[in-house]
């Protein structure tokens, strides 16, 4: 452990053995948060998780006690539903965490169980986590075996592939067997989610939290990281980085210390473009002193223009295009589009053309306005954000990176023999050949 | 300007929009829940989906599992295995259909036995997915055995560039690691046993250490 790193999530981490329950539980006084929450109110649970200010570590950053706290009381069936569909591009840290350390998110489910008063729970694995979704089936076994879940009745459901999934209403439709579409909110899940019932979502990371949470103590925890970003969050660099991986730091430290202090930089003799501060869906910061000096909180990711996202950096060099990039981004989010609203369904997918024609040689500097038009034309307008996702990152790069984007037309017309696209009036000499018209 | 027709794209049913990939017979009778009695199901199978099927509230809830057990006796999402998942959840074939057609783990048409899912997200492909996905296609080259598919985020990067060979997660690749994937699936051992994510040493341990963890250094500025 470095100097940069405070380790709550991963103390431990490494110890051979620790997704057993015999280390476990025998060694390191696991569940024994989950007896002390049985013994106390569920309110007061639940209090606690709101002294934490604990936020959602899955990529909206919603305060995880207040979401709690949104479940009607009452006699109805609930749920708890653990999200460990981790698609977003760059994000590895519920793989790390549930490979090695599987009975502290089953106790952290209960927990929450605990709070809410559910009955069911869920975790809902990505179905390319195979050898995840094993691991927990074990270790789910071993707790049962122990009967240390009570009457709360849990089980490991695996998906099929598909980043929709993620999203919080998308996930109960395909938990309920159905194809992976996102619904109308409100109502919100917390009032009407699986099988119609209150149900509660959350990340594996957040949930992760609570058996930690409880040892601490709320308030204690909540004097960890920033005054509205509290505690410790769990990093996952990768791209154009010497030491790709996981770190888990304090929230609010400069995000120069994770960039540079952690994954070691970029490669040799190479300098940092841009980077992605919160997975793909993230709008990109350059890689300039002013967003390298920024904290890397909640906050200031977001009065950046960017966001913290799941913290997932994917750290992009000098030698790479940000078309390509660009491109690919576009790619995936088509791919993953489920097709239920339109503007994310078209807008997507006609992104992509507008890209794929810079690349041909047959856009013009025109495409990057009508593409930041129709990227501003699917952000707000989707019953998910999966359209926003594209667009935001997409958007960003034009902003930033706009005399690139136009240096890459141009150059392509030329290779293709279409000529300039600026028409000779605007031309001054240095402007390279005359277009020719055919 | 005119335009040379010769020169538009044009699809196998002669139109320029790609379009549904199946016409759909119109007048046939929409397919009803299976008959029992008449189709036969194997036995395993329909224990395994059972099992499923009573682990949630609603049955339904188990028609992604039963897909995937369905699609590991088969091989693929066949008609003959939608149909048997359906008489076992008492759904119709249309329902499942449906919802296999969703899932990119899903095949609705024929595939080889064994997977591998390239990886040639952003991530990945910033450390050159882009080859291996290339490399990896001629390796296999047009063995029926083989379903190579470049795959979205796996949710490895720390391993970038990596690939999923039947489940198992192994980087990071170099093209030469491609042949050697091959090799070991056709000769039925492991697959890179060095490369495995589940190998992996631990950072922290001697040796070990994909994700920088135990390296990273440096004191506080």
């Amino acid at each position: 452990m470095s100097s940069y790193e405070t380790f709550l999530l991963f103390e431990d981490i490494d110890r051979p053995g620790l997704n057993t329950l015999e280390v476990y539980q025998r060694e390191r006084g696991g569940y024994e948060m989950l007896r002390k929450a049985l013994d106390m109110e569920p309110g007061e649970v639940l209090a606690q998780l709101q002294a934490s200010g604990i936020r959602g570590r899955g990529g909206a950053g919603f305060a995880m006690g207040t979401k709690a706290s949104f479940i009607p009381h009452g006699d109805m069936d609930k749920y708890v539903v653990c999200n460990a569909d981790e698609s977003e591009p760059g994000t590895f840290k519920d793989r790390e965490l549930m490979q090695k350390n599987p009975h502290l998110l089953i106790e952290g489910i209960a927990i929450a169980a605990r709070a809410i008063e559910a009955t069911h729970a869920f975790i809902f694995i990505r179905g390319e986590y195979e050898l995840q979704a094993d691991i927990l089936e074990r270790a789910l076994a071993e707790a049962k075996a122990a009967d240390l879940l009570g009457s709360l009745n849990m089980w490991v459901h695996r998906g099929a592939g598909a980043y929709i999934c993620g999203e919080e209403t998308a996930l109960l439709d395909s938990l309920e067997g159905r194809r992976g579409n996102p619904r109308l909110k409100p109502p919100f899940p917390a009032v009407q989610g699986l099988y119609q019932g209150p149900t509660l979502i959350n990340n594996v990371e957040t949930l992760m939290n609570a058996p930690l949470i409880l040892r601490m103590g709320g308030d204690e925890y909540a004097k960890l990281g920033t005054e509205r970003s509290t505690g410790t969050k769990v990093v996952s660099v990768s791209g154009c980085v010497q030491r790709p991986g996981n770190y888990e730091v304090e929230l609010g430290i400069p995000s120069r210390d994770i960039l540079y202090g952690l994954a070691g930089g970029p490669p040799e003799g190479r300098a940092i473009k841009f980077w992605f501060p919160g997975g793909s869906s993230s709008p990109v910061l350059p890689g300039t002193d002013e967003f390298l000096d920024l904290p890397y909180d909640f906050e200031s990711m977001a009065k950046a223009g960017s966001m913290l996202g799941s913290a997932a950096i994917i750290v992009v060099d000098d030698t790479v295009s940000v078309v390509d990039v660009a491109l690919k981004t576009a790619k995936f989010y088509r791919h993953e589009s489920c097709g239920k609203c339109t503007p994310c369904r078209e807008g997507t997918n006609w992104t992509v053309k507008m890209l794929e024609r810079i690349d041909n040689g047959e856009a013009t500097p025109m495409d990057l306005d009508i593409m930041a038009a129709v990227c501003d034309q699917i952000i707000g307008h989707c019953l998910c954000v999966l359209g926003d996702a594209m667009a935001m990152p997409i958007a960003s790069m034009i902003k930033h990176f706009r005399p690139e984007f136009e240096a890459h037309i141009e150059a392509a017309r030329e290779r293709n023999g279409l000529g300039a696209s600026i028409p000779p009036l605007n031309r001054d000499e240095h402007a390279g050949p005359m277009p020719v018209l055919n | 300007v005119a335009i040379d027709p010769t020169r538009v794209r044009r699809f196998a049913h002669g139109s320029r929009v790609p379009g549904w990939d199946e016409a759909a017979d119109l007048w046939k009778a929409p397919a009803v829940v299976p008959d029992a009695a008449t189709t036969p199901v194997p036995e395993e199978l329909r224990r395994e989906i059972e099992d499923y099927m009573g682990r949630y509230p609603d049955f339904r809830s188990a028609a992604i599992p039963a897909l995937h057990a369905a699609q590991r006796v088969h091989g693929w999402c066949s008609p003959t295995a939608i149909e048997q998942v359906a008489c076992v959840m008492r759904l119709t074939p249309g329902y499942l259909q449906a919802v296999a057609t969703f899932y990119d783990m899903f095949e609705t048409v024929p595939k080889g036995r064994h997977d591998i899912y390239v990886c040639t997200n952003i991530s990945c492909s910033l450390r050159g997915a882009d080859d291996i996905y290339a490399t990896m296609l001629s390796a296999a080259g047009d063995d029926p055995d083989f379903h190579v598919k470049a795959f979205e985020c796996l949710g490895a990067c720390d391993l970038a560039p990596m690939a999923s060979v039947d489940g198992q997660y192994v980087g990071p690749l170099t093209e030469a690691d491609c042949d050697a994937i091959v090799a070991d699936v056709k000769a039925g051992r492991p697959v890179l046993p060095a490369k495995q994510l589940q190998n992996l040493k631990a950072a922290g341990q001697p040796g070990g250490g994909v994700s920088g963890r135990s390296e990273a250094g440096g004191e506080k500025a």
